[in-house]
């Protein structure tokens, strides 16, 4: 069977591609993880060409990897097994927004910068959830992987803001999911039986989502910033309760880092809030000031001034400064396990985190979001690499596994763990719920295609 | 190591008490602050030191130079009594550590040198007529230290001062324009006061800036405009170069407006209080100081600090005041000639 030729009939010549130079692009992410090309990419333009790849896959056993932006830097989306890689960004339509419903139907392709850019033009008084990643990054994807944006602390996390779903089943059936199921409307996937989980955090191994709806929140004229700062680390936990406690703030991101000097030896506590009056915003800045007033009364914390370039610096939406953290080494990469650990355990991380750094010789950073006002958070541990510099990269990589090991001794969970950290969060697990991982997979996936590797329970 | 000139004679000998009596965020009559004073020199416990907003102004009230607000800061460090968080302070002592960033000598550098202290963002600022030839220093290596005042760590400043002074004198200048009135005044005011020489004479922006506009005079074109002056805390330190400022306002023909907070009754911009914590001080001194710019229908606000400007712009501009740094309100002058 020509695959290639049987991928041209499915989507064009234009959007199948087997070209050396390409398929070395779709080889790699920007993380660590070892590169391995795919045979074929292709670019389905809709959900029917999404069926028909799937159906085509499957007849020949070959493995799919569904792809976004790519951008996971854990290597979900490489191709370990080679095969067909889908990239579905060109099914980056904004379907619909309910306004009064506050949700909206996308496809697979649209970016967080999109979607951004769409409601704030179209629809300025809604905003999504949205992450720090680039702008480039896709909003499903982001979902896929239980991402957190900065509306993570009030809502959790983005993957519970779902409504419905179209996903293309792994036999070739397409499938919706929620109130789309039954109904015009894309409103919830509630009260029916939760079939969403079945398609979320499975990194693309139980399906292709080929249509989401998604909640949409107020967003407020205006936003600001304070940064309450701490030297005891042990102290942040309860500052981050007292700080939920308000309902005041919007997103909570926590960081310490060696550099710039100022933020040596110290935690930034930064607590976003919004309002659509002064007089909101101002209310609510008091609210937050006086949560914290023991710590301010008994000189273990402050609030920062902040300079109006540094304030707007922290402001800015998504955070560029994650960016010039991943050139810090120059050669320009980084990378992270994003730990879910429960709030109370931030000390004990960040303790962790330094002595990781120290072992390795290398720098560090941390940067945390609190999801679900301090149900627990994705408490960072970043290493910034050269790629020029085979040794730095090696360093980064022993840095990276050291630091999963320890957000599981921690109690918590790697967040989009690569095959490594997969395998260990596996052996870990209740055997019953990972034996009920491998039915529902060995159910849905009978042949095994899809981005296989990932979630794969031992025999 | 450094002691501060200090004759307590001369405050037991005081009357008026002016120090403590003028302050503007402390309520004193004359027989309170005299006890407060007296707690002071005798090293004793005190409500200033607890509630002191770190404004400077005493040092200015002081008409016999005896230098109350030092001695404050000096017995707060010494009594552990600090007036911010922990924290704040540790980031700030942090803040003037050199990194790779910094320069302690800039080769080739030659007279008139002005010495931007740690605002690298102004460098650009500094060109145009007024600076023709000016050669520029700046960094952590050349960081004047005075801040630790506020934070009742003024040994920081008597331990670093030593050094930084050593980097600018390594460079041969006779004469160095401090572009910061802080670096000014510690060049000046402190390092006199506790007997830290300094090989260079330090030259007051004000002063480079009145100069250089004397000599093109004739390129002036009278601006026409109203302005309000917010005054730094450190002016408070060196009042007798305030006078340069009135000359200059004269020379560009800005008028500065009669208000309540000017002069020696000046408000603090709030950043400091905003740093110690104290919110609603901050709030309540930032409205009355911007609504008295108001009331006097100034249409410019002027800076000679850039904290200050970083701290109180936004405030002004809600009203409808213009915020400037002095030295691109002079430019606006000559540009226009």
């Amino acid at each position: 069977m020509d695959i290639y030729k049987a991928l041209v009939d499915i989507v064009g010549e234009e959007f199948v591609s087997r070209n050396e130079e390409e398929l070395y692009i779709y080889s790699r992410d920007s993380g660590l993880t070892e590169r391995e090309k795919p045979d074929f990419v292709v670019m389905p333009g809709s959900a029917e060409e999404v069926q028909k790849i799937v159906l085509l896959a499957n007849k020949y056993k070959i493995p799919l990897i569904p792809v976004g932006a790519s951008l996971t830097l854990s290597g979900l989306a490489v191709p370990i097994r080679k095969g067909i890689v889908v990239d579905l960004r060109r099914m980056d339509r904004i379907i619909e927004v309910n306004r009064l419903g506050r949700y909206a139907v996308i496809e697979p392709g649209v970016t967080q910068g999109k979607l951004k850019a769409f409601l704030e033009r179209n629809y300025p008084d809604l905003c999504h959830s949205m992450p720090d990643a680039p702008p480039s990054a896709t909003v499903v994807g982001n979902i896929l992987i239980h991402g957190q944006g900065n509306l993570s602390q009030l809502y959790g996390f983005n993957s519970t803001m779902v409504t419905g779903l179209e996903i293309v089943l792994p036999t070739g059936k397409i499938c919706r999911i929620g109130s789309c199921s039954l109904s015009p409307y894309w409103f919830a996937v509630e009260p029916l039986p939760y079939l969403a989980g079945i398609f979320l955090g499975w990194f693309g191994t139980t399906g292709i989502i080929t249509k989401l709806g998604l909640r949409l929140y107020p967003r407020k004229r205006l936003r600001d910033i304070e940064v309450f700062v701490l030297d005891d680390p042990e102290k942040v936990a309860d500052v981050v309760y007292r700080i939920t406690h308000t309902e005041m703030a919007e997103d909570v991101i926590t960081m310490e880092q060696p550099y710039p000097m100022m933020f040596r030896d110290v935690v930034l506590v930064q607590i976003y809030f919004n309002g659509d009056s002064e007089e909101e915003i101002e209310f609510k800045r008091k609210m937050l000031w006086n949560s914290v007033m023991n710590y301010i009364r008994s000189r273990d914390g402050g609030f920062m001034f902040l300079t109006p370039d540094v304030q707007e610096d922290f402001l800015e939406k998504p955070a560029s400064s994650v960016t010039r953290f991943a050139d810090v080494m120059k050669g320009g990469g980084f990378v992270y396990c994003g730990a879910i650990i429960p709030v109370e355990k931030f000390a004990e991380a960040l303790r962790k985190l330094k002595e990781i750094a120290k072992r390795h010789e290398i720098t560090y950073g941390h940067v945390g979001r609190i999801v679900g006002r301090g149900h627990c958070m994705m408490f960072s541990f970043s290493f910034p690499f050269n790629r020029a510099d085979r040794a730095s990269m090696e360093r980064a990589k022993e840095a990276l596994h050291e630091s999963y090991l320890a957000t599981l001794e921690l109690g918590g969970i790697p967040w989009k763990p690569e095959l490594f950290a997969q395998k260990m969060i596996l052996e870990r697990m209740d055997k019953n719920a990972a034996e009920l991982m491998k039915q529902i997979r060995g159910l849905l996936d009978p042949n095994g295609i899809m981005n296989p590797g990932n979630w794969e329970v031992e025999p | 190591m450094f002691e501060l000139k200090f004759d307590r004679a001369v405050c037991e000998d005081c009357t008026t008490v002016d120090c403590l009596v003028r302050c503007q965020y402390m309520d004193f009559d004359v027989e309170e602050a005299k006890r407060e004073i007296m707690k002071l020199i005798n090293g004793e416990d005190s409500v200033v030191l607890h509630e002191c907003a770190t404004c400077y102004a005493c040092e200015e009230y002081c008409k016999r130079g005896n230098h109350p607000f030092y001695l404050i800061t000096d017995l707060q460090e010494k009594k552990g009594i600090f007036p911010a968080p922990r924290p704040i302070l540790r980031q700030w002592i942090n803040l003037a550590i050199p990194g790779k960033k910094d320069f302690p000598h800039f080769p080739g550098a030659k007279e008139p040198v002005i010495s931007l202290c740690l605002f690298p963002e102004y460098i650009g600022s500094i060109q145009g007529k007024l600076f023709e030839d000016v050669s520029v220093i700046l960094g952590r290596h050349f960081f004047c230290q005075l801040v630790y005042l506020h934070f009742g760590k003024p040994s920081i400043i008597r331990e670093r001062l030593p050094k930084i002074i050593e980097n600018i004198a390594n460079h041969g200048f006779k004469e160095v324009v401090f572009f910061h009135d802080e670096c000014y005044s510690t060049f000046t005011s402190y390092a006199n006061a506790y007997g830290i020489h300094v090989p260079f004479k330090p030259v007051h922006f004000f002063e480079y800036l009145y100069e250089n506009l004397k000599k093109r005079e004739s390129e002036i074109e009278p601006l026409n405009v109203k302005v309000a002056y917010q005054r730094n805390c450190s002016t408070r330190l060196t009042p007798w170069k305030e006078h340069y400022l009135d000359k200059i306002f004269e020379l560009i023909g800005a008028e500065r407006v009669e208000r309540k907070y000017d002069r020696e009754n000046a408000l603090c911009c709030g950043g400091i209080i905003r740093s110690l914590q104290r919110y609603d001080l901050f709030v309540d001194v930032q409205k009355r100081n911007v609504e008295d710019m108001a009331r006097a229908n100034a249409e410019y606000c002027v800076f000679n600090c850039p904290a200050c400007y970083s701290s109180l712009a936004k405030r002004v501009e809600e009203k409808g005041i213009k915020p400037v740094m002095i030295h691109e309100l002079c430019k606006l002058a000559l540009k226009r000639a």
